[in-house]
């Protein structure tokens, strides 16, 4: 067997969830590549060059690979998928992966299986369905194996190998159809959402966005995280990128707060799989007390500044 | 313009799902079926293309059983001009959906393709992709914003970290996410509008296509649950358990 995986990065950093993707390929087999497609990225080759497991590293360098487009990419991962003989194509199943691997999928014409949460074997995993109100364990008969994986179900591979690297030539025929136009990204010097250790989230309990400041204080005592439910997202408290829950972020952090949160089925989808979840809520009756390991009935507005005084 | 809207029908997002106890799959008799609550959004959004004079037809799509019928007719009622239903009794993957669709997309020849970012029931998020991957055409996933500029079309789409927009020239296939817009209900003369709207059927065996299925299921399973804890009374108690117990802090 032979694993390609395609590296999510944004040509200064390898996003965690690759190391993540690594590991569960390792449960497939030992015979791993990685895949980087960038420009001017050599941070993130010397950071990848340092996985353990790895086998080799391919790196293209092109100036249409900087803002990572699908079309561009799909053509060079195609060549040497096929080149190479590989029997499984990776990725993270972040917005980067799901945007570009099903391209490759329809193009080797074989089914993709995505956002799984367990290898099996070699060609059967297990992934949520009915937003993850339901896992299917599903058996691949394609000849190659195209899978996105969920992150935050498997470890991050660990930074102290050294891989050998290799450059190969691509001469592009950008695609002219699309065009990058821009990025608004957000600023923070806070954690990946779905990278963090700690994540602390306000739900429309928080009455507004302004509110929310008092969950970043303790946040930044904390090293955590920020994020939100959907209700509080839809009432426009704060960007939609902080939405944690089925249609947005999944988290898996080892602890999860939630404040202000009622606990809809939507959002305990995003973070079930947390390690501990504090529940801070004024109704005694909310269904998130149910699925939390630590439930406390107060007034948020009383409780979070005595939570930030004591951290 | 013309514009295909791919829908697809679904168990209703509120229902709950239940797991057949010999574990082949979830629960689908007796149970309210709906559209897809994303390819609503991406009928409101060519309904709203038609309104602003960019598109001349909206021509909607569906796959499925005779019941699918009435999905393609709640996507009539709502502004779409006329249906084709696609019969089939199988469950298709997306890679065999979209197969499909590219059948659709060359007799119909449609300038833009718009579709949910991915269906609530299998979660695949592969439909749009894969068909813009066959057809060549350009490809914006997760929309929460449209707008067209000159003969191009400016689509700003929800990535991790926060937004992007691109520039795409026609034709393309666009995948809707949540904030794009929010479906219209349907009014009642135009449900009955509806009804006069054709639809076209298409038998599934007569496109000359081998869909026979890659992926066999195993089984399907409930999630694991999760135990309530324990309620505290204080921060201090809160605390306590979080840094002696839990070790998290």
């Amino acid at each position: 067997m032979k694993i390609l995986i395609v590296a999510e990065h944004d040509n200064k950093d390898l996003k965690p969830s690759t190391l993540s993707c690594i590991t569960a390929a390792k449960q497939i087999d030992t015979n791993i590549e990685l895949l980087i497609l960038g420009f001017n990225c050599d941070a993130v080759i010397q950071n990848a060059s340092k996985i353990s497991g790895l086998k080799k590293i391919k790196f293209i360098n092109n100036e249409d690979f900087k803002h990572q487009i699908a079309e561009d990419l799909t053509q060079p991962i195609m060549n040497i998928v096929k080149d190479a003989k590989y029997t499984h194509v990776m990725s993270p199943s972040g917005t980067f992966g799901k945007n570009l691997l099903p391209r490759i999928s329809a193009l080797l014409d074989v089914q993709q299986i995505s956002d799984i949460t367990q290898v099996i074997d070699h060609e059967t995993f297990e992934r949520p369905i009915y937003a993850g109100n339901a896992m299917l364990k599903v058996k691949s008969t394609d000849k190659i194996k195209v899978v996105t994986v969920r992150g935050t179900c498997f470890e991050q591979a660990l930074l102290d190998g050294n891989v050998d690297v290799e450059e190969i030539k691509f001469t592009t025929n950008n695609s002219e159809k699309v065009k990058f136009l821009k990025h608004e990204l957000s600023e923070s010097d806070r954690p990946e959402l779905t990278s963090a250790k700690i994540v602390i989230s306000g739900g429309r309990g928080m009455q507004n966005g302004d509110n929310f400041k008092l969950l970043e204080g303790i946040a930044d005592k904390l090293g955590a995280a920020v994020g939100a439910s959907r209700a509080a997202v839809d009432a426009g408290f704060v960007p939609n990128d902080w939405q944690v829950g089925q249609t947005g972020k999944i988290v898996a952090p080892d602890l999860y707060i939630a404040v202000g949160i009622s606990g809809a089925i939507q959002h305990i989808a995003g973070i079930k799989d947390s390690k501990f979840i504090v529940a801070i809520n004024k109704d005694e009756e909310a269904p998130i007390f149910n699925f939390s390991d630590y439930g406390l009935v107060g007034d948020l507005f009383e409780v979070l500044p005595k939570l930030e005084e004591k951290l | 313009m013309k514009i295909l809207v791919c829908v697809k029908r679904v168990i209703d997002y509120n229902v709950k799902i239940r797991v057949k106890s010999d574990k082949t799959g979830v629960e689908k008799d007796n149970v309210k079926m709906s559209m897809n609550p994303f390819d609503e959004i991406a009928v409101e959004e060519a309904v709203k293309m038609k309104e602003n004079e960019i598109a001349k037809e909206i021509v909607v799509v569906s796959i499925g059983t005779e019941a699918c019928k009435e999905t393609i007719r709640s996507g009539l009622a709502m502004g779409a001009d006329r249906g084709i239903h696609i019969n089939s009794d199988e469950d298709l993957e997306p890679l065999n959906i979209s197969k499909i669709l590219m059948k659709i997309v060359e007799n119909e020849k449609p300038d833009i393709v718009l579709m949910g970012k991915q269906a609530i029931d299998d979660d695949s998020n592969q439909t749009g992709q894969m068909l813009a991957a066959l057809s060549g055409f350009s490809q914006a996933t997760f929309a929460s914003k449209v707008e067209k500029v000159d003969s191009f079309l400016n689509v700003t789409r929800e990535i991790d970290g926060g937004l992007e927009t691109l520039k795409l020239s026609l034709p393309c296939i666009i995948t809707t996410d949540l904030r794009l817009n929010e479906p219209r209900y349907a009014s009642l003369p135009n449900i009955m509008k509806a009804r006069q709207k054709k639809i076209d059927s298409i038998d599934v065996s007569t496109l000359g296509l081998d869909l026979s299925p890659r992926l066999s299921v195993i089984e399907v399973n409930d999630p694991p649950e999760r135990k309530a804890g324990i309620m505290v009374k204080d921060i201090d108690e809160l605390m306590e358990k979080l840094t002696n117990e839990a070790k998290v802090i």
